[in-house]
Formats: structure tokens, C-alpha cells, sequence
């Protein structure tokens, strides 16, 4: 391909048609614009299917690989791990072990799966420390606030996800959780399951969906909460959403998955989580 | 261009179109995997972090 400037004799009609500069500009522009037309595409539909399909397989080999390594390793016994020192017992009904607390994880440090079967019976995604685009949400999945709480911890254990467009959208269809939704944490310990409760819009500097009571800045916490946070609405940054769920039990590794995460489970109708106490 | 493309492409016009859809797919593919994730980043700022 090639451009031909001089424009001495004309071409005979037969003969080849001569590449002009505007017919290779025109080209070139159409060729744009399909470019373009492809990255709408990529960015509403391609990408997530891509990155959500990458997203599942990283979380599932992970999920073996730690099974692999519980049934190789002699495993500490989880129910005997102490939580926070000055902690009290939290009375929790279903559960009668005090889940293990996990370290904070580094920027970018992948410590747990998230699975909600809600979105889907082969939903995973990996969870990682931070929540900056580049390192955790475009390319791990679910990212964990620093500060706030690790599962299974007395207060709020806060994520954050991309709803749409990046990164596989791990939270894309946060606003279908029903109340008593089971969203599962696996980590080397186990298995915590906490339960939706309910949805709230807020404003991106609403940073008191993250204390450890969310919205309430007084009351000490009592009880462990999950916070789910991704924009709204879809396609914008103008609000977020944010998902509450409670704590409800932890399995620990030994005893294997939850049933809400067998396949077929027996239609779970729970009863909500126990209202918190502490308020 | 793609005229000069075609003609410059050996064998009969089924090859040719054959390479063509080949060259496609692959750029394709090279603009989903590698070209749009990094425009994406710096485009639109989907934010979803409260603070």
C-alpha cells in the first residue's frame, strides 16, 4: 500500500484506479470508526465476558490449590485460633466457633474467594488488599478496603468491585440480592457466610459506609457486617451502591464447603440474620 | 489502501479473502486483549471506591 502523489497522466479507465490521498484518507477514517464501533462493543459486553471468565478460572484453581494444600499439610485447628484479645464472645447462634481472623493483606495480595450463588451457581472471584484500579479491581476482581475489618472479624469487612466495564464486573448484578442471600469468603481457614440484608445509594465520599458500624459513627461494634460498594448507576460514577450483609457462620476448612455452595442446594429459606444486638 | 491491499495479496480470491479474514481476526483479537484494556484505563474513570 502506498500513497501516489504525482498526478501526471491520467489513468486510463480500464486500467487499475489510481490510490489517491483522500481515498486513503477515507480509508483510513472508516477503519477508525470500526475501531471505534469494536471498543464500545469491547467496553459494554466483550470485556466482561473475557475478564469475568479469566476471573472464574483464577478463582476456582485457587480454591484447589489451597484443598490441595489442607489435605497435604497437617492443618491447625481453626476453631482454636483466638480473635482479637480484648474481644467478647459475640453470640452468633449458628456459629459456635469463633471464626479466625486473617492478617490485613498487602496492596494487591490475593487472600480470599468471594462466591454469591446468587449471581450465578459457578460465581467466583478473587479478593485482594487495596482498592486502586490498576492493582486490584481491573485485574484481580473484589478489592478490600484497607483499614476496615478482615472476615469473620467483630465490624465491617468493606469491598470494593467494578459493576460495569472492568475487570470482569464482579458486582454487576449487586442490585438482584434478595434478603438472606448467602455471600461466602474462602480462605485457607474456611469458609465465613454472611447474609444480604439490604441495599443503600449513597454518595462517593460517603465513608461512613465503612465504619464498623456502617452509618453509625457512636456505637461501638458488636456485630461483623460485609459491605459490598460499586457505582451507580450502571455505567456512571455519579453514585455508589452499597450492599450490607451479616455475619452468619464459619466452616472451618476441615469440614468442608458450605452447603450453600454444593451443588443443588436445598433452597435455602432461612430466616434473616439475628438483628444486632448492640444498637 | 485495501484496494492495493487486495491486489498485492497472492493467489486466487479465495485465499486472499482467506488471509484478509485471518489478518482481521488477529487484529481483533490484539485490539481486546491488549490495545483496549490499557485505553481503557485512561478513558473513562469508572470509579466505584467510596472516599
Amino acid at each position: 500500500m502506498g500513497v501516489s502523489p504525482p498526478g501526471g497522466a491520467p489513468t486510463s479507465g480500464r486500467e487499475r484506479r489510481r490510490v489517491s490521498v483522500v481515498g486513503v484518507a477515507g480509508e483510513l477514517l472508516l477503519t477508525a470508526g470500526v475501531i471505534v464501533l469494536l471498543f464500545v462493543a469491547w467496553q459494554l459486553w466483550i470485556s466482561d465476558i473475557i475478564s469475568g471468565a479469566q476471573n472464574n478460572a483464577r478463582a476456582h484453581e485457587l480454591a484447589q490449590q489451597w484443598s490441595a494444600e489442607a489435605t497435604t499439610d497437617p492443618t491447625p485447628d481453626a476453631s482454636e485460633e483466638p480473635t482479637e484479645p480484648t474481644e467478647p464472645p459475640v453470640p452468633t447462634e449458628p456459629a459456635e466457633i469463633v471464626p479466625p481472623v486473617a492478617p490485613e493483606p498487602g496492596d494487591g495480595e490475593v487472600f480470599g474467594i468471594m462466591y454469591i450463588p446468587s449471581f450465578g451457581p459457578d460465581y467466583a472471584v478473587q479478593m485482594a488488599g487495596g482498592v486502586s484500579r490498576s492493582r486490584t479491581l481491573d485485574t484481580i476482581g473484589i478489592g478490600h478496603y484497607p483499614g476496615t475489618q478482615m472476615p469473620g472479624e467483630v465490624g465491617n469487612s468493606a469491598y470494593a468491585a467494578h459493576r460495569t466495564g472492568y475487570g470482569g464486573s464482579p458486582f454487576y448484578r449487586i442490585a438482584e440480592l434478595r434478603v438472606g442471600d448467602p455471600i461466602v469468603i474462602e480462605t485457607p481457614d474456611g469458609w465465613y457466610t454472611y447474609r444480604f440484608r439490604n441495599l443503600e445509594y449513597v454518595k462517593p465520599w460517603a465513608v461512613n459506609v465503612l465504619h464498623p458500624v456502617p452509618q453509625d459513627i457512636s456505637t461501638p461494634a458488636g456485630e461483623r457486617y460485609l459491605t459490598l460498594t460499586s457505582c451507580s448507576p450502571k455505567h456512571t460514577a455519579i453514585e455508589r451502591i452499597v450492599a450490607y450483609s451479616s455475619f452468619d457462620s464459619f466452616q472451618p476448612r476441615a469440614d468442608g464447603p458450605p452447603a450453600v455452595l454444593l451443588p443443588e442446594p436445598p433452597a435455602p429459606t432461612e430466616t434473616p440474620t439475628p438483628v444486632k444486638e448492640a444498637a | 489502501m485495501y484496494a492495493a491491499l487486495w491486489r498485492v495479496l497472492p493467489g486466487p480470491w479465495w485465499v486472499r479473502l482467506l488471509i484478509l479474514l485471518v489478518a482481521a481476526a488477529a487484529i481483533v483479537w490484539a485490539l481486546f486483549v491488549y490495545v483496549f484494556p490499557l485505553v481503557g484505563l485512561w478513558l473513562t474513570p469508572a470509579d466505584v471506591v467510596i472516599g
